[in-house]
């Protein structure tokens, strides 16, 4: 996902261990562009020698299309994670798609239906938050991200050093899924999506607004509503709107979902209610939102029926199936509207007529005029630039690394975040290897006796003008690290102090007898060094803080004083 | 370390442990059984209970007629039913930080707790732990404000009658000579407390690791015995403790436990074994079915006395499987409860929570429960109350699953009125906590058949001893119920805790001082700082490097910076100050250690121009004189004595030559 948006597939080498962030494929694409080029990683035989762990963040195909065809056909058999929610809906996606392009476009050389589930074995589910082990120093942990169903942020970790994918996520939350929250993790590098990376989107109300106006007043006028949907995501968003909206306005009119994939998804959504919004996981006792009152299931008939009538019906692209021969059925009539609300591929009959095309070549070289409405309207769910913003401030990472977003946007977004946060933050293409140096500083074991000691001298609270300086020795033996007291380590190491004394003589002539010489020498030194322990000893010396003076003479010479001054090693 | 003991019911613990500087709450459950010295509060009005006479001692000078009601020759407090509580008065309850729940039966003390003690911390529940048990909370507000009682009795709890009333005690149910803590019983929480005690949660998932100021990381573990219930490990970087409570081997509904976590522990915490040692919950389940039928084909009904969330999951899924086999397929089951509708929603929604099949039920996707089929076939219906609708669609014969399991307050009070009388009803106990000959004792004589099977699928003792094998802790903790048999099997030795060393045992309002003690602490050392060591060998594999770095300590993290370079002060200003602050910068004293080998001493000597060098030996080592320079060298083992008068230059080359063979630590 290199500066482009589909096909994403991140590989992070961190501490030793090398991780895959997703397996996407692209949609744009037939040949072999399709899935990511797994021959980068290795140049012959399986990935699992070379990959610790894969984790996939959510069940869009941009994210995971290429997971049967890298696990069963290049070769992997290590852990797969992902949240439940995904190993749920993820590979009846996979099928979905499969069948579309083996079945319908009759490749061969395609993933099977058995591989799909061989590769399902392999899944790891994760749960949010979960701390998981991958082996002795790999950590994996999951944050819900918001972009759709079940989609994780997950937090990589070894040693003291960590990366954290985004996956796609959301930062506002919507009518069924709340908002991604990450906490203060400050990870080495962060690698964020940035579909939206130059915009801020206006208020997620008026689009919801307009949207329900536009459906409102084609039904007023006796119209059909058709919106092409993908059965996952957005569908139950819509659904949930137009609900609302009909209990409100106490509307008539039928809703209708084609059968299929969407009743199922709605199933998917209330067993897994405790992945969607506060609001809906309160309520869902006494009503569950995703158990829809005036929204029926689709029966092929009944888009012949008159009157107005609103369908949701897959693809969402108006490629094929239900959606488009609903499309066909309804297209000549100028009342009608169909309403796009997401992303439409190139090629497709949706791209088209989201271009203003108003004659289509359809198959049997028959022409298509479409004399109906065309409306374009983005629920999509990512984070905005100032969504992206936000997740920085919330995580403090140390680097940035943007993905799954277009170049020129990315530059946009690089140079904003690395003005306002002042750190390095990279956007590499396809192919291409950012290194990220980290500085991590050593763990070590201290001697509880000796930190508490410490922490005793230092007062309750830390003073800032006046650093203490901590002494101790570190004892580095096999693998461990343990700092103590220079005392304990002699203990421990079964080593005995070697005592070094210097000893030096000062001649003085002075008439007194030597002990009171020696307590001349006493009060001088006391008046002279202010701030100095000054004792005199009962046994005729006097210290000086660890300096031992002693005062001898000779009978020949009273007068001659030798001081003797003895000191240790400092 | 310590842990202070708040509770002496083995199974509804409430543990403090003071662990570091942090104070931790384990689990506080509220022990019930005191319901079952009082009359039951029926739901509609009861001649029978309210025609009982009230009790005078034999001599008539204790009259508490008022209070004390006898019926069926016990004595019964006729008032709102009381709970005991853990003790409040062994540690202040403001001090505790955190409070950890492993699960929804162990936090039903949780207000009493959280409100009006002044507590400040957080408490950290899983989620389903968190949700069913607000629904269980919410239950037992609802059966008690349902039917307020106009008369709270107090007078039989004041001293001198408890004192005059040898008499009293004797006629109370066996266990109340137990029950010294009457003072302490409270009435029953208002939805208000639950609600401002619950808004204290935050919801943890199993291995989240939970950092607690920095000092200590606690994390749940699963333990298999009911919906989102865990296990705890709480640890610093040296020490580790593990809390067990309400675990199970058994391949139930929930996820399953997690044994391997708790190994290498220095302390484990043992609470919450099965309370039916003797019973083993599948021959219960099949003698709970066959019971169930034959009064079913006899045309008596079934009442079936039961918390609301737990096994009754299990009951269902069994009589799912079970009623079609026996041919019952059309019987009806009615659950009955204020929260009932929530608990079969909620028990759908924790897919994460189950175990491995029926969390594959949810990837099809159909509900894990299979009590959604039934429901939807309309032959499982769940009423909020008798009240209402029930009423009027109820049909007989049925089974009735309905609580509480005390039979002191709920919905089940009422259909003991009901079909007490009749023979051809049996009631089956499966819940564990209550004994059911006491809870039977206000209802007495009852015609109606009981049948006891109690289902409890915590560790027994066979299952806990192969458990402590496995995961090895240095100590074990653990009520003192454990460390003998049960009273009433006094021979059965295997039904206790035997262990090398034997288990520290507590009992209420033990303090239990943890037999270890803490010696090291982790400390980052900055990067530049570790840079700047220099190591040096001193034994074949052990380096050592002094380290002088500045500590700084915050959030309980400890971090070792380099020291910052003196800030040259101009020397003419302040003087003062610098003098006060130069013995607070002077290093101390490094230990030296090493031996000085003469020759190569000597050699090194003369490398450095000191030629004539005279060598004396002595008892301890030798006297060097070096004679041009006036100066004497005084080696020994493990003393270096340097003598020279004033040659400054002199002594500073001796004595880089004598540390060279020495080291510094």
């Amino acid at each position: 996902a290199g500066q482009d948006v589909g096909r994403s597939c991140i590989l992070v080498s961190i501490g030793g261990k090398n991780i895959m962030l997703d397996c996407g494929m692209h949609m744009g694409y037939n040949d072999d562009r399709r899935f990511p080029d797994f021959s980068y990683i290795t140049q012959n035989g399986r990935l699992t020698d070379y990959l610790d762990c894969v984790i996939i963040s959510h069940f869009h195909l941009d994210h995971c299309g290429a997971l049967p065809y890298m696990s069963e056909m290049v070769g992997y058999d290590g852990p797969i994670y992902m949240t439940h929610p995904t190993k749920a809906i993820c590979p009846i996606l996979l099928e979905d798609f499969r069948k579309i392009t083996v079945d319908k476009k009759g490749e061969t050389n395609f993933f099977t239906s058995q591989m799909i589930k061989d590769c399902m074995k392999k899944v790891v589910p994760l749960n949010l938050h979960q701390t998981v082990q991958v082996d002795d120093e790999l950590e994996i942990k999951a944050y819900y991200a918001g972009h759709v169903l079940g989609a994780a942020m997950v937090q990589i970790k070894v040693g003291s050093e960590s990366v954290v994918y985004t996956g796609d996520y959301n930062m506002t939350p919507d009518r069924h899924l709340g908002a991604a929250w990450i906490d203060k993790c400050r990870p080495d590098i962060l690698i964020t999506e940035s579909t939206y990376a130059t915009t801020i989107r206006d208020s997620k109300r008026c689009r919801e607004r307009d949207f329900l106006k536009k459906v409102h007043e084609t039904i007023e006028r006796g119209g059909k509503v058709l919106i092409p949907v993908f059965a996952l995501g957005r569908a139950q968003e819509l659904c949930i709107l137009l609900e609302t909206f009909w209990e409100r306005m106490n509307l008539k009119a039928p809703i209708y979902f084609s059968t299929g994939l969407t009743e199922k998804a709605n199933h998917y959504y209330k067993l897994f209610i405790t992945w969607t919004n506060q609001k809906i996981r309160k309520t869902f006792v006494q009503r569950n939102m995703f158990e829809f009152k005036h929204i029926k299931a689709f029966d092929r008939s009944y888009a012949d029926n008159p009157g107005p009538m609103v369908v949701f019906a897959t693809p969402g692209m108006l490629h094929a199936g239900q959606s488009l021969q609903i499309f066909k059925k309804w297209a000549g009539n100028e009342k009608n509207m169909v309403i796009m609300p997401g992303y439409c591929v190139q090629g497709t009959v949706g791209h088209k007529i989201l271009n203003g095309q108003k004659k289509l070549e359809m198959e049997g070289r028959a022409t298509l005029e479409v004399k109906l409405q065309v409306e374009y309207m983005s629920f999509s769910a990512h984070a905005d630039a100032k969504g992206i913003m936000q997740l920085i401030r919330m995580a403090e990472p140390h680097n940035i690394l943007l993905v799954h977003g277009e170049a020129k946007k990315m530059a946009f977004l690089k140079d904003k975040i690395e003005q306002e946060f002042n750190i390095s933050c990279y956007m590499p293409a396809n192919g291409e290897t950012t290194t990220v140096t980290t500085n991590p500083s050593v763990p070590v074991d201290i001697s509880l006796n000796l930190l508490k000691r410490e922490m005793a001298l230092g007062g309750p609270l830390p003073d800032p003008k006046r650093p203490r300086t901590m002494h101790g020795t570190l004892i580095m033996k096999d693998n461990s690290l343990r700092l103590v007291s220079p005392e304990q380590a002699l203990k421990e190491l079964g080593l005995s102090e070697h005592q070094l004394r210097f000893t030096c003589r000062v001649h003085l002539q002075d008439p007194h007898s030597d002990t009171d010489t020696l307590s001349r020498i006493y009060s001088h030194l006391k008046s002279v060094l202010k701030g100095y322990a000054v004792q005199h000893l009962p046994d005729s010396t006097v210290m000086v803080e660890s300096i031992v003076l002693k005062v001898s003479s000779s009978a020949e010479e009273p007068d001659l004083k030798v001081v003797l001054l003895s000191w240790c090693f400092q | 370390m310590k842990l202070y003991c708040l509770s002496g019911h083995p199974t509804l613990p409430c543990n403090v442990l003071k662990f570091k500087s942090t104070t931790i709450m384990l689990d506080c459950g509220l022990d019930t059984t005191s319901a079952l010295y009082y009359l039951p509060l029926p739901l509609v009005h009861s001649p029978r209970l309210s025609k009982l006479p009230g009790w005078v001692s034999k001599d008539g000078t204790v009259n508490l007629e008022k209070e004390l009601k006898e019926c069926a020759g016990r004595v019964f407090v006729d008032s709102q039913p009381e709970f005991c509580l853990p003790e409040r008065e062994l540690l202040d309850l403001s001090t505790v930080d955190v409070i950890l729940i492993s699960n929804y039966h162990c936090m039903m003390a949780l207000p009493y707790i959280t409100e009006h003690t002044g507590f400040s911390g957080t408490v950290y529940a899983t989620e389903p732990t968190f949700q069913i048990g607000r629904l269980l909370m919410e239950e037992l507000v609802t059966f008690m404000e349902r039917v307020p009682k106009a008369q709270s009795a107090t007078c039989w709890k004041t001293k001198e009658i408890q004192r005059q009333g040898c008499i009293l005690i004797v006629m109370l149910p066996g266990p109340l000579k137990d029950a010294v803590d009457v003072w302490s019983w409270r009435t029953c929480y208002s939805m208000q407390e639950v609600n401002s005690a619950l808004s204290r949660v935050q919801l943890v998932g199993y291995w989240q690791k939970v950092e607690l100021f920095g000092a200590v990381q606690v994390t749940p573990l699963s333990s298999g015995y009911s919906l989102g219930s865990s296990n705890w490990i709480i640890q610093s970087h040296f020490e580790k403790v593990s809390y067990v409570s309400g675990s199970s081997l058994l391949t139930t509904h929930p996820q399953p436990m997690d044994q391997s976590s708790l190994k290498n522990s220095d302390v484990l915490i043992l609470t919450g074994l099965t309370q039916i040692p003797t019973a083993n919950p599948d021959g219960m389940l099949g003698e709970f079915c066959s019971n169930l039928a034959m009064t079913i084909r006899a045309g008596g009904n079934v009442l079936v006395p039961c918390y609301s969330s737990g096994v009754i999951y299990d009951l269902l899924e069994c009589l799912y499987q079970f009623m079609d086999s026996a041919n019952l397929g059309t019987t009806p089951f009615y659950f009955i409860s204020p929260v009932a509708n929530s608990s079969l929603e909620f028990s759908q929604i924790f897919a994460e929570w189950l175990c491995q099949n029926k969390q594959s039920k949810v990837y099809l996707p159909e509900p894990p429960f299979p009590h959604a089929e039934l429901i939807q076939t309309n032959r499982l219906k769940h009423y909020t109350s008798i009240h209402g609708e029930f009423s009027s669609e109820f049909r007989q014969p049925c089974v009735v699953f309905t609580g509480h399991p005390s039979l002191r307050f709920g919905d089940v009070v009422h259909f003991l009125e009901l079909w007490g009388k009749s023979s051809l009803n049996t009631i089956i106990f499966t819940e564990p906590d209550f004994s059911y000959l006491d809870a039977l004792a206000p209802y007495q004589p009852l015609a109606m058949k009981c049948v006891y099977c109690p289902i409890d699928t915590r560790l027994n003792f066979h299952q806990v001893a192969k458990l402590l094998k496995e995961v090895q802790p240095l100590h074990v903790v653990c009520p003192e119920q454990y460390t003998q048999p049960p009273p009433a099997q006094s021979h059965r030795s295997d039904l206790m805790l035997e262990l090398q060393p034997p288990p520290v045992a507590y009992r209420r309002c033990s303090v239990l001082g943890l037999p270890f003690r803490r010696r090291h602490e982790r400390i980052q050392l900055l990067p530049e700082l570790a840079k700047a060591l220099v190591p040096s060998e001193i034994k074949p594999g052990i380096s050592v490097a002094t380290v002088s770095a500045v500590l700084q300590s915050k959030d309980n993290k400890h971090v070792l910076q380099p020291v910052p370079k003196p800030i040259p002060v101009p020397p003419s200003k302040k003087r003062k100050r610098l003098l006060e602050e130069v013995p607070e910068l002077l290093t101390p004293k490094p230990l030296l250690s090493g031996a000085i080998p003469l020759d190569a001493f000597l050699a090194s000597l003369h490398k450095s121009g000191v030629t004539e060098v005279k060598v004396e030996e002595t008892a301890g080592g030798h006297i060097l004189h070096l004679q041009a320079e006036d100066a004497l060298i005084q080696l020994e083992e493990d003393a270096t004595h340097i003598v020279c008068d004033t040659n400054e230059p002199l002594r500073a080359t001796l004595r880089d030559l004598v540390l060279r063979f020495l080291h510094k630590l």
